[in-house]
C-alpha cells in the first residue's frame, strides 16, 4: 500500500512544473489562523502580475508566471512549497511570514534564489555584506519602531523624557523583533519600556489591557498579526484607551483589524509602508485588464485594502527588479542569480512610479551592495470610523539610523560568526 | 482599600466572568461525555462552524459561493438580504440540528463500543473535516458578528465602584451578558434533565447505556438530542466570542480553553463544568495579576493546565467527577 | 503460496526467537532495508528529501516513542510537541555551546535530557489515568512552550527568539545547514530510526516491554502480579521521552534549520503524532512507520493531485484538502479501529491461504 502511494505521489510530484516562463511563486496562506491577512496579499500580488501580463505581455516580453502554493503560516508547509516550486526555475521568494523567512534564509543562500521580504523577515538581513540573496527594502520592523518613537517625539516636542510606552505583541518571533531597538532607544530618549507579551492566538487579552488599564501608559505601540489586532484594537476602546495615543506596526494596520470594532476604532493610528485606497491612476489598468475580464485573484472582493495595496506593492518591487536584471543581463530569460544583481542594482524614483500609475504611493530608494534595507521610511495613517477609510496623517518619517546600524550590524555578525560567512562589498 | 487590593479585586471579577465563558464551551463536552463516553474536541470547531452559519444567514452570503464560481465561472457572492439576528440565530440552530442527525447517522452510529481513544480521534477527525467545510462553505476571510449584543466598560459599576473605593471597575457589558446567558443556560438545561420526559431519558442514558436500552429508550436519539443540544450550546459560545473578535479560524481553539476547566470539573458534572470555569477563570487571571509580570507574561495558555493538574493529583476524577473504582 | 509457516523449521533457540520468525517476513526486511540503504540515497533529490523523506522518517522515530507509551504501556500522552520542543532545544544549546563534538552525540544527549523531563512530568501518571492524564499532559505541552520562549538563554539571546542550526558535519559531509544534500539528511536520520526502531522492537518483546503490557492491560492486576508500576511506567516515559527528543532535535537541526518553537513544537504536532499511531495502529513497531507514512504523505498527495493535476484554486484545495483528510480518518477509525497494523495483519492471513482460500 505504501508503495502505491508513493509511485502515484511521484506521478504527481513530476507531473507539476513545466513551465519556461519568469516564475514567482507566490507562497500565499489563504487558510488557517491567519488567512484573513493572507488573502488580500495573495490577491494583490497576483493581480499585479496578472495586469503585466495582460497589458504589457510581461515584462519584456516574457510573461510571469505565478504558481501558487499554500503554506497556512505554517513553516513545515513552507519549506514544503519552496522544496516543490523552487525546481520549476523560481526567481525569487516572497512568503510573507517571518517564521517561513527565517527557515528560508540559509537555503536560499545555498540554492542561490533571492528572497525579498518587504517590511517583515529578519530585520538585520538590511546588512547586504552577510545577506548577499536577501533584500527586505524599503523598510523592516526596526525602521517601524523607530519611526513609531519619531513620531511620538514630534507630538511632544522632540522630549519623551519620563513617559511611559507600553508595547503589546505577539509572543513569538515576529513580535519580539523590535524590543531591542526599543530599548536602545528608551536609553537614548529616557521613556519607561513596558512590555506586554500576548500569546497565540491572542483571542483573549482581558489580563494585558487590565494591566494597561491600571498602569495607563501614555502611549501603546502594537506588533500584532491576525486576530490579535481586532481584539487589542475592540479591548482598547472598551477600556477606553485614547485611540489617538495607540500606534500600530504595519501588519496591524489593515481594514481586518479595525472594521470587526465598529465606531470604537475611530482614531487608532498605524505605519504604513505605503499609501492605500483606490485613487491611484493603476486601478484604472487594473479594472480595464484585471478585473472586468474576471481575472482577478481570489474572490474579487479585496482590491483597494491594505494588504491588497501591499501585495501589490510588493509584485510592483519584484516586477522592477526584474526589469532591472534583464537590463543588466542583456536578455529576457533571466535566472535567479541574474534576478539578484537586479534587486542589488535596483533603484526606484517617484518618477518611476508615478509612470507606474502609482504616484506617492511608496518612498523613492536606492539598494547597493551593501544596503539592502532601504530608507526605511514610514507613514502614519488613521482610521476614520465614519468614513471606513484610512487617512494618511504625516509624511514619510525617517528612522533613527545612529541607532539603528549599530544593531543591525551587530546582529548579522553575529549571524556571521555562526555560519562563518564572509563579508562582501569590500 | 489599598489599591493592589482593588486590582486584584478588578482581575479577579474579569476572571470570573472569562470563566463562565470558559464553562459555556465546558458544558458542551460535558453533555456529550456524560450521554455517550466521547470526549468531543470537535466542540470548538462547533462554535466556529456555528458562527460562521449565523453570520452567512445573516448577511445573506451565499453558501459554498467561492467552490460554485469556481467551477461554473459564475460570480455570486451576497443573496442581498439582511436577516434580523433572532431569524439567523434560529435557523443557525436549525441547521446544527441537522448537523447533529448527520454525525449521529453517519460517524457516530458506526463507532459504538470502541474504546473511548478511537471515539477521542474520531472526533479530531471530525474537527478537521468541519474545518475545512465551515471555510468552503463560507470563506475564510474574517467576519464581523453583531447581534446587538452591548460591548464596553459597564458605567454604573464603573461609578459605583469609583464612588465606594476611589477607583472604577472595568466590567465588560458582553460579558455580564455572557454570564446572564450561560446561568440561564445552566438552569434550562438542569431543569430540561430533570423533569422532561427526554431529560429523564437523557439521564437514564448517561447512567448505564444497557439499562436504558432495554427499558426502550432509543439510544440514537438520545444521541442526536445531546449533539444538537451542545450544538446550540457551541452556538452561544460563538456568538459570545465572536461578538468581541470577530469571526475567524481562531474561535475554534477556545475548545483548548475548554480542557482544563474539565479536568478540574470532572468529565461527568455539569455543576463541575461551572465551578471549575469559575476557579480556571479567577486563578488564571490572579496568576497572571500577581506573578506573571515577575517571569514575563503571557502566562494564561499554561496555567489554567497546571492548576488543574495539581487538583487532579489530589483528586484523579476531577473536583466533581464520579469516583473511579477499580477492580481486578 | 509465499508467505507460509509450514516447512520452516527451527532447531535452536535463537531462531527460535529471533525478530521475524517466518522466512518471508524476514525476506521482505532484507529488501526494504537494501532499498532504504542501498537505493534512495542515490536517486533521492531535495523536493523527495524535504518534502516526504525526512519528515517521514524523523516521525516515524517520533510516532515509535509515543507508541512505546501510548500503545504498549497504554498511557496517553498530549505533550509530543512540548517534549519535542526539548530535544530541539537541548541539541541548539548542545551544538552551540560544545561544536567540536559530533552532532550525533549532541542528538543522543538531546534525548537524554528529554528523558529525564519526561520522568518528571511522567510523575503524575502514577495517580492520574485514562484521559485525565491525557489532559494533563497537556500542561507539559503548554508550559515547555511557553518556558522556550520566555528564557532567552534557551535561544542564546537572539533578537527575534528564532533558533538556527549551524552547521555540523559527520565524515565530512555536512549533516546540518543549508549545504547538507538530500542524500546526507535522508541517511543520518535513516541510520538513527534503524537503530532505534531495532532497539524498540526488541524491547518490546523483552521484559520490559512485557511489563509495560502488563500495566496496559490491567495495571492493578499487573501489580498483584508483581510489576512495579513505579519504575514501568516511569520507564515507559523515560524511553518514549528519548525517542522523541531524538526527533525533535532531528526535526530542527537537520528536516527545518530554524525553529520558533509555539509555531513547530504546538498542540497541533503532538495530536498529528497520536493520530499516526491510532491509524497505524497502537502496539505495533510497524504500524508507527505505517502511520507515520500516511500522515506525511497524504496531504501532500492531495496537494499535487488537486492543485498539481485539476488546477484547483490553492484555497479551496486547501479547505477540500482538510474535509478530505478528515473524513478519511474518521472512515479508517469506522472501518479498522485497530489500524494499518492490524490490516498488514489481516492481508498476511490471507496470503496465508492463498491462492487456495478453502
Amino acid at each position: 500500500m505504501r508503495k502505491t502511494i508513493t509511485a502515484i505521489a511521484l506521478a504527481m510530484a513530476v507531473a507539476t512544473p513545466a513551465m519556461a516562463d519568469l516564475v514567482v511563486p507566490n507562497l500565499s496562506y489563504r487558510t488557517g489562523p491567519y488567512a484573513p491577512g493572507g488573502i488580500p496579499y495573495a490577491d494583490g500580488f497576483n493581480d499585479y502580475f496578472t495586469l503585466l501580463n495582460e497589458r504589457d505581455g510581461g515584462i519584456g516580453g516574457e510573461k510571469v508566471v505565478n504558481p501558487e502554493c499554500e503554506t497556512a503560516y505554517n513553516t513545515e508547509k513552507g519549506v514544503e512549497c519552496y522544496e516543490a516550486t523552487k525546481g520549476s526555475g523560481a526567481l525569487v521568494y516572497n512568503p510573507l511570514s517571518t517564521g517561513i523567512t527565517y527557515q528560508l534564509i540559509p537555503k536560499v543562500s545555498a540554492d542561490g534564489i533571492p528572497l525579498y521580504t518587504p517590511g517583515y523577515g529578519r530585520t538585520s538581513a538590511a546588512n547586504g555584506k552577510i545577506f548577499e540573496w536577501v533584500f527586505n527594502y524599503p523598510a523592516n520592523y526596526w525602521d517601524g519602531a523607530s519611526v513609531a518613537i519619531k513620531y511620538l517625539l514630534d507630538q511632544n516636542g522632540g522630549d519623551l523624557s519620563g513617559k511611559r510606552i507600553a508595547l503589546v505583541y505577539h509572543n513569538s518571533a515576529y513580535g519580539k523583533e523590535p524590543i531591542r531597538t526599543l530599548q536602545e532607544l528608551s536609553k537614548k530618549h529616557g521613556y519607561e519600556l513596558i512590555e506586554i507579551p500576548v500569546d497565540h492566538p491572542g483571542q483573549e487579552q482581558k489580563s494585558q489591557w487590565l494591566q494597561i488599564r491600571r498602569d495607563k501608559p501614555d502611549y501603546v505601540l502594537m506588533w500584532g498579526w491576525g486576530v490579535m489586532n481586532a481584539v487589542a484594537i475592540q479591548e482598547a476602546a472598551n477600556i477606553r484607551y485614547p485611540m489617538e495615543n495607540f500606534i500600530g506596526i504595519w501588519w496591524s494596520g489593515s481594514e481586518n483589524d479595525v472594521l470587526p470594532v465598529g465606531d470604537g476604532a475611530n482614531g487608532y493610528k498605524s505605519l504604513a509602508m505605503h499609501g492605500t485606497g483606490m485613487d491611484y491612476p493603476v486601478y484604472g489598468d487594473l479594472k480595464t485588464y484585471v478585473y472586468d475580464t474576471g481575472k482577478a485573484s481570489g474572490a474579487g472582493d479585496q482590491v483597494g485594502s491594505v494588504l491588497y495595496s501591499r501585495g501589490m506593492y510588493a509584485a510592483l518591487v519584484i516586477s522592477e527588479a526584474i526589469r532591472k536584471a534583464q537590463e543588466l543581463a542583456g536578455h529576457s530569460a533571466i535566472t535567479a542569480a541574474e534576478l539578484r544583481n537586479g534587486f542589488e542594482a535596483l533603484e526606484i524614483t517617484e518618477a518611476r512610479m508615478a509612470e507606474l500609475g502609482l504616484p506617492n504611493f511608496g518612498q523613492p530608494f536606492a539598494a547597493s551592495c551593501a544596503d539592502h534595507g532601504g530608507p526605511g521610511h514610514a507613514l502614519i495613517q488613521q482610521w476614520d470610523a465614519a468614513a471606513k477609510k484610512w487617512n494618511l496623517i504625516t509624511g514619510f518619517i525617517a528612522p533613527d539610523d545612529e541607532v539603528l546600524t549599530p544593531l543591525v550590524m551587530e546582529d548579522s555578525a553575529a549571524f556571521a560568526a555562526e555560519n562563518a560567512i564572509a563579508e562582501r562589498c569590500n | 482599600m489599598p489599591d493592589q487590593l482593588l486590582y486584584a479585586t478588578e482581575a479577579a471579577l474579569n476572571g470570573l466572568m472569562a470563566g463562565v465563558l470558559y464553562s459555556l464551551v465546558a458544558l458542551g463536552f460535558v453533555l456529550i461525555f456524560k450521554a455517550s463516553g466521547i470526549f468531543n474536541y470537535a466542540q470548538g470547531v462547533l462554535a466556529l462552524f456555528a458562527a460562521l452559519t449565523l453570520v452567512g444567514f445573516q448577511n445573506g452570503q451565499v453558501p459554498f459561493a467561492h467552490l460554485i464560481n469556481a467551477v461554473f465561472g459564475t460570480d455570486l457572492h451576497h443573496f442581498g438580504w439582511q436577516l434580523p439576528a433572532l431569524v439567523a440565530i434560529v435557523l443557525t440552530a436549525g441547521v446544527m440540528v441537522a448537523l447533529a442527525i448527520v454525525i449521529e447517522r453517519y460517524v457516530l452510529k458506526h463507532l459504538v463500543n470502541q474504546p473511548p481513544i478511537i471515539l477521542f480521534m474520531a472526533t479530531i477527525g471530525m474537527a478537521y473535516f468541519l474545518e475545512g467545510f465551515g471555510d468552503i462553505m463560507w470563506g475564510a476571510d474574517i467576519k464581523k458578528l453583531d447581534v446587538g449584543l452591548p460591548q464596553g466598560l459597564n458605567e454604573t459599576i464603573d461609578a459605583v465602584t469609583f464612588e465606594a473605593f476611589g477607583y472604577g471597575f472595568f466590567i465588560d457589558n458582553l460579558d455580564i451578558v455572557a454570564s446572564v446567558v450561560a446561568a440561564l443556560l445552566v438552569i434550562s438545561l438542569t431543569l430540561f434533565s430533570q423533569y422532561s420526559k427526554q431529560g429523564r431519558a437523557l439521564r437514564a442514558v448517561a447512567d448505564d447505556h444497557q439499562a436504558a436500552l432495554s427499558v426502550g429508550i432509543s439510544l440514537r436519539f438520545i444521541w442526536v438530542l445531546v449533539w444538537s443540544i451542545a450544538g446550540f450550546v457551541a452556538l452561544v459560545a460563538g456568538i459570545m466570542w465572536g461578538s468581541k473578535s470577530g469571526v475567524q479560524f481562531s474561535l475554534s481553539l477556545i475548545a483548548l480553553k475548554a480542557l482544563p476547566v474539565l479536568m478540574l470539573g470532572g468529565f461527568t458534572s455539569i455543576p463541575g463544568a461551572i465551578v471549575g470555569g469559575l476557579i480556571i477563570g479567577m486563578g488564571e487571571k490572579l496568576f497572571e495579576f500577581f506573578i506573571g509580570p515577575m517571569i514575563g507574561g503571557a502566562t494564561e495558555n499554561w496555567f489554567a493546565y497546571v492548576l488543574a493538574l495539581l487538583f487532579l493529583v489530589f483528586r484523579p476524577q476531577g473536583l466533581f467527577g464520579e469516583k473511579i473504582i477499580e477492580r481486578v | 503460496m509465499f508467505y507460509r509457516e509450514a516447512g520452516d523449521f527451527k532447531t535452536s533457540y535463537a531462531d527460535d526467537s529471533q525478530t521475524f520468525p517466518i522466512r518471508f517476513d524476514r525476506l521482505r526486511y532484507y529488501a526494504v532495508v537494501a532499498v532504504a540503504f542501498g537505493v534512495i540515497p542515490f536517486v533521492i533529490n531535495d523536493y523527495w528529501a524535504n518534502a516526504v523523506f525526512v519528515p517521514f522518517l524523523i516521525y516515524a522515530i517520533a510516532a515509535i516513542g509515543l507508541n512505546i507509551l501510548t500503545g504498549y504501556c497504554g498511557q496517553v500522552s498530549l505533550g509530543t510537541g512540548g517534549f519535542m520542543a526539548v530535544g530541539a532545544y537541548a541539541c541548539y544549546k548542545l551544538m552551540t555551546a560544545f561544536p567540536e563534538v559530533s552532532i550525533l552525540i549532541h542528538v543522543l544527549l538531546a534525548g537524554g535530557i528529554t528523558a529525564m523531563v519526561g520522568v518528571l512530568f511522567g510523575l503524575p501518571s502514577l495517580r492520574i489515568k485514562g484521559f485525565y492524564l491525557a489532559v494533563a499532559t497537556l500542561a507539559a505541552q503548554f508550559f515547555l512552550v511557553w518556558l522556550f520562549n520566555k528564557v532567552p538563554w534557551f535561544y542564546n539571546y537572539s533578537a527575534s527568539g528564532q533558533i538556527s542550526a549551524p552547521e555540523r558535519t559527520i565524515l565530512g559531509h555536512p549533516v546540518t545547514g543549508a549545504a547538507t544534500t538530500a542524500s546526507a539528511k535522508y541517511l543520518f536520520c535513516l541510520v538513527i530510526l534503524f537503530a532505534l526502531a531495532w532497539l524498540a522492537r526488541n524491547l518490546t518483546r523483552g521484559t520490559v516491554g512485557r511489563k509495560w503490557m502488563a500495566i496496559r492491560d490491567m495495571d492493578i492486576a499487573a501489580e498483584i502480579i508483581g510489576v512495579n508500576p513505579l519504575t514501568t511506567k516511569l520507564s515507559a516515559f523515560a524511553i518514549s521521552s528519548f525517542y522523541i527528543g531524538v526527533a525533535g532535535a532531528l526535526f530542527f537541526a537537520v528536516y527545518l534549520g530554524a525553529a520558533e518553537v509555539g509555531e513547530a513544537f504546538g498542540i497541533q504536532k503532538s495530536f498529528l503524532i497520536l493520530f499516526m499511531i491510532i491509524i497505524g495502529g497502537l502496539g505495533s513497531i510497524f504500524g508507527s512507520f505505517a502511520g507515520a507514512a500516511f500522515m506525511v504523505l497524504m496531504p501532500v498527495l492531495l496537494k499535487n493531485i488537486l492543485v498539481g493535476q485539476f488546477g484547483w484554486a490553492t484555497d479551496l484545495a486547501a479547505h477540500v484538502e482538510l474535509m478530505i483528510v478528515g473524513a478519511l480518518i474518521v472512515i479508517f477509525l469506522i472501518a479498522e479501529p485497530h489500524g494499518m497494523a492490524q490490516l498488514w495483519r489481516l492481508a498476511k492471513e490471507k496470503l496465508r491461504l492463498w491462492p487456495f482460500p478453502h
